[in-house]
């Protein structure tokens, strides 16, 4: 079952590859649904009371204990459902842009590539597995931004994109040599080499060990998320890369980061994450304040969500180094909601300049009058962004508050003013585009129903997730349960 | 039966693919002096390869001293020279359409490029001092002559001399060092003699030992360019004909680490605690320089030569650590390189015969335009660059996995970090044939003509290069993501390594 969820995007990508070039679209958008079908229905038979469920193990390389183990628990179901479901309106937002240019083919191949790397991330139980489709994710959007990537006033978009490259590669190599020094050092000497996480978790890794090798992991998941002070490449290539792929970039590779500590750093190396708490907590502060301070000195659309991202992925971190089930519930919720609030707001970026010709907010403004639905659309993506009670964010940021304010109440009230902060960048964003006069020249039409069919379900899950946010909550806490454990078994 | 004289007896079957490659040289030599016999020189030395690699793959089992222990046929030479012999029949097929074999006579070029295929294969065999010297010559004074063979272009001649002279003070620096082991051993020969030798003297830490060693190091170091005596590599390789560059970039390395293996892990095990800190050291070096300077290159085979060294660096590691899974590391990592290295200088060659150039600039756009050089080069260079899903990445994590286990975590942090800054050019030629459109005809001023073949097949239809570039295109992803069959290949050197440390 997650074979097929896992390789079914990349399936259809070969295809892709091989139709027509004006038809490719067509195949391009069949698997990104069929592929959101498959995870709906896993999601639908997950046992929320269960542990690691879809279990898929075989030996890939015996030699060296690495297997190619694949399954589901708490943690990662609902990052595969966001994961199926973001492609699904970039790959039509794609469709009905012609985004692929005169390379329609490569353009769906390298995006559902990159579905299939995500999706394996998500779904790996083998440290190694892990890494690489990790590694792997990079390499589809790397085409994907160079090649259809814009160039931009200073900086081409091969420039950015290999700047990109190079600082999450730095990271992601860095986790390579930390995952295989795992399994040599887990658990006694003489007993075999394995990668199976769970069998990692069981052996254990001796505490001088767990010190390096933490920080080798943490480079490589604060490169990807970015967190402050490694988010260098990120204003490059959020303004080089084309919106549909940017769109699932932000929502979901961002996620693999944060993700990795919940399954991979928390539960091997949990001596080491207490160890570095404080010091993690406080980077993750920083995050926050930089991101929403810098997101609202800026007037570029995409960079303004690139650095309210920085400050929700700080959130996230906040709530993982919580170290306690609230914190990790918060964050591991946030994380669905992060992604599923991003899509629609790059994508409407993109619906914002085609009518004004810039996606700079200065020359902006007005629409609201002439598009009010596209302006409640909008707004809806503005308010589910700055955690206004009523909406999914402020669910999550209350969780992770509460989970750090147990912790740690200096870092939890300085976290909080994030919050304030994120209200004054979403809300300038929001005014600078939809009220004011209408610039001259501007198209004020209103949102077609194509394109209010691409972006609105995303934006209907997130509230109903307002309104239920037990639906994700109830299914993660067994796991998140587990992922912490080794921290509550200490303060009780 | 009662003669006084008992010859040595010969396992001629194990010694069957040598005796393949000599009588595949012989007959080639023979259609140089018989004209109308020269259309069948190429047949007949892929004939001898093809000969020699069944042979291979029938003894594929055999463990064996041959000669009276002069040679030995194990998992380490068998797999060795099969990878060289695919190495020299591709070699063999990209020059079959190439200016250089065509004036220095096709026989000519293919004999020599047949011995020193011999050479190669003997010195995976190689098991005592004379043979590993002898072989060593045999593979490289032909290289030195290959590498001079497109005589119209100053630049080949240059090179074919310049890696004569910096190859012969590396094989003279070599045999220097292996009369010190020969002393310091006690008047050995054998690698598991001098291994004997070694312990039973108690010379182990004697200072004219480690000197032989330090030179046998640097000898040996010259030969698979590992820095800082590398300085030939970037100008051979860019002015030897791109059909030996491809060849000699796969090949003599493969040779060159088969020896280093059986030498350092056999011979001088007793020494490890001596030598694995300078060759670490050396690996570092090498790493940073290769990087380095591939960074500023222009031409492709000149990079791809920095790269070469830098990669040397990477290798080095399977060996330092000393154990059978970094041979395993070490196998793994060259059959990848020489199926990158193949699909890259492949696609190179396609390019040079179309446009005459080997700049990287002139890439431009080949993504639209020419999709059998841009597919091969990119996958080549994110293999190079150890990226999933290529055998280059998997290749690097048993490395480093085989690093990690001795603890050498500081030795795997430098090859991360020498790849991190690899990415910048290896990815600087993909992005130039992907993300620009086609560059105008001779835009660039560097349609020099030098390399121009116009008439004849367009190379994009040569199945002699084509087969061959897709082939190992597919095998880098292929064993990216089903790697357990190369692995399992790779690991009868390490397997062979073992039998004989015990």
């Amino acid at each position: 079952m997650l074979s097929i969820l896992l390789w079914l995007p990349l399936a259809f990508g070969l295809v892709a590859l091989l139709v027509p070039a004006y038809r490719a679209w067509v195949v391009a958008l069949i698997g990104s649904v069929a592929t959101l079908v498959i995870a709906a229905v896993m999601a639908i038979g997950f046992d929320g009371s269960g542990g690691l469920q879809y279990v898929e193990k075989t030996p890939w390389i015996p030699d060296l204990g690495i297997s190619y183990a694949l399954g589901v628990d708490g943690i990662s179901i609902f990052l595969v459902l966001l994961t199926a479901l973001a492609w699904v309106p970039a790959v039509a937002f794609a469709a009905s842009r012609r985004a692929g240019g005169d390379r329609e083919r490569l353009f769906y191949f390298m995006l559902l590539l990159g579905e299939t790397a995500t999706l394996g991330a998500f779904l790996a139980q083998d440290l190694i597995l892990f890494v690489v489709f990790f590694d792997l994710m990079i390499v589809p959007f790397y085409f994907l931004f160079g090649i259809w990537g814009t160039d931009r006033e200073g900086i081409t978009a091969g420039a950015a994109t290999v700047k990109m490259l190079i600082f999450t590669l730095i990271g992601s190599l860095l986790m390579v040599v930390g995952a295989v020094s795992v399994g040599a050092f887990a658990g006694e000497p003489g007993t075999g080499l394995t990668y199976y996480i769970p069998d990692l978790i069981e052996r254990g890794l001796g505490e001088s060990y767990q010190n390096w090798i933490f920080w080798l992991f943490a480079a490589a998941f604060f490169v990807k998320m970015p967190a402050f002070p490694l988010h260098g490449w990120m204003p490059d290539a959020y303004r080089a890369a084309p919106l549909p792929a940017l769109a699932v970039f932000s929502a979901v590779l961002s996620k693999v980061g944060a993700y990795g500590f919940l399954r991979v750093v928390l539960p091997i190396m949990p001596d080491a994450a207490e160890l570095f708490q404080t010091a993690i907590l406080i980077f993750a502060v920083a995050s926050i304040i930089y991101g929403s301070v810098v997101a609202f000195t800026k007037l570029d659309l995409r960079l303004i969500i690139g650095f309210s991202s920085i400050a929700q992925l700080g959130f996230i971190t906040l709530g993982i180094f919580a170290l306690d089930e609230t914190g990790a519930n918060g964050a591991l919720f946030q994380m669905v909601n992060h992604g599923l609030v991003v899509v629609p707001a790059i994508l409407i970026v993109g619906l914002l300049a085609e009518r004004f010709g810039t996606e700079n907010i200065g020359p902006m403004g007005g629409l609201a009058k002439r598009a009010p639905i596209l302006a409640v659309i909008f707004l809806i993506a503005t308010m589910a962004t700055l955690a206004l009670p009523g909406s999914p964010n402020f669910i999550g940021e209350f969780l992770i508050l509460n989970g750090v304010f147990q912790t740690d109440v200096a870092i939890a009230i300085v976290a909080s003013s994030g919050v304030a902060l994120a209200a004054y960048y979403a809300l300038r964003m929001y005014q600078r585009t939809m009220h004011n006069p209408l610039p001259d020249g501007a198209d004020d039409r209103e949102i077609s129903l194509r394109d209010g069919l691409i972006v609105v379900p995303m934006l209907l899950v997130v509230v109903i997730l307002a309104f239920a946010p037990q639906i994700v909550l109830s299914d993660t806490a067994v796991a998140v349960e587990q992922a912490v454990a080794a921290f509550t078994e200490v303060t009780r | 039966m009662t003669g006084t004289f008992e010859a040595p007896t010969l396992d001629y079957a194990a010694l069957s693919p040598l005796i393949a490659l000599a009588v595949g040289l012989v007959a080639i030599v023979l259609t140089a002096v018989f004209r109308p016999l020269k259309r069948l020189a190429p047949g007949l030395a892929i004939l001898s390869m093809a000969v020699a690699a069944g042979c291979l793959v029938w003894q594929f089992g055999t463990e064996a001293d041959l000669v009276s222990g002069s040679l030995r046929i194990d998992g380490l030479s068998t797999t060795f020279s099969l990878l060289i012999l695919i190495a020299g029949i591709v070699a063999v097929l990209y020059a079959a359409g190439d200016i250089a074999g065509r004036q220095v006579g096709r026989p000519d070029f293919l004999a020599m490029l047949l011995s020193s295929v011999f050479g190669m294969v003997m010195l995976t065999m190689a098991n005592d001092l004379i043979i590993f010297f002898l072989a060593l010559e045999f593979f490289s004074i032909p290289l030195y002559v290959l590498c001079a063979t497109d005589l119209r272009r100053p630049g080949s001649l240059e090179a074919g001399l310049k890696y004569l002279i910096i190859g012969s003070l590396g094989s003279a620096t070599l045999l220097f060092g292996m009369a010190m082991i020969y002393g310091g051993s006690g008047g050995e020969v054998g690698f598991q003699a001098i291994a004997e030798g070694l312990t039973k003297g108690g010379v182990i830490s004697d200072s004219l030992v480690l000197f032989g060693i330090g030179m046998i190091t640097v000898g040996l170091a010259f030969k698979v360019s590992i820095a800082p005596f590398h300085q030939w590599t970037p100008d051979v390789y860019q002015g030897a004909p791109t059909p030996v560059t491809a060849f000699m970039s796969g090949a003599t390395k493969l040779a060159a680490f088969a020896v280093f293996a059986r030498f350092f892990l056999v011979a001088l095990a007793p020494e490890t605690d001596q030598w694995d800190v300078i060759l670490a050291v050396l690996a570092t070096l090498s790493i940073a320089i290769g990087n380095l300077g591939a960074l500023t290159q222009s031409s492709l085979k000149r990079m791809l030569g920095y790269s070469g060294v830098a990669q040397a660096g990477y290798m080095l590691a399977g060996i330092i650590v000393a154990t059978a899974d970094g041979v395993d590391a070490l196998t793994f990592y060259l059959a990848a390189y020489l199926a990158m290295n193949l699909a890259a200088f492949g696609a190179l060659i396609v390019h040079e015969r179309m446009t005459g150039s080997d700049s990287i600039a002139s890439l431009r756009g080949a993504g639209n335009s020419h999709r059998i050089v841009a597919w091969p080069m990119t996958i080549a260079m994110l293999g190079l660059a150890g990226l999933p899903p290529t055998a280059g990445f998997l290749g690097k994590v048993f490395l480093i996995e085989a690093l990690a286990d001795q603890n050498w975590v500081w030795l795997a942090i430098v090859i991360v970090i020498g790849t991190m800054l690899s990415l910048a050019y290896y990815l600087r030629v993909v992005a130039v044939m992907w993300t620009n459109d086609p560059a105008p005809q001779g835009e660039d001023g560097h349609i020099d003509g030098d390399l121009l073949v116009t008439g004849g097949t367009p190379p994009w239809k040569d199945l002699g290069l084509v087969v061959p570039i897709v082939i190992a295109s597919v095998a880098v992803i292929f064993f990216g993501i089903f790697p357990d069959p190369l692995y399992d290949f790779a690991s009868r050197a390490g397997d062979a390594i073992l039998s004989l440390t015990g």
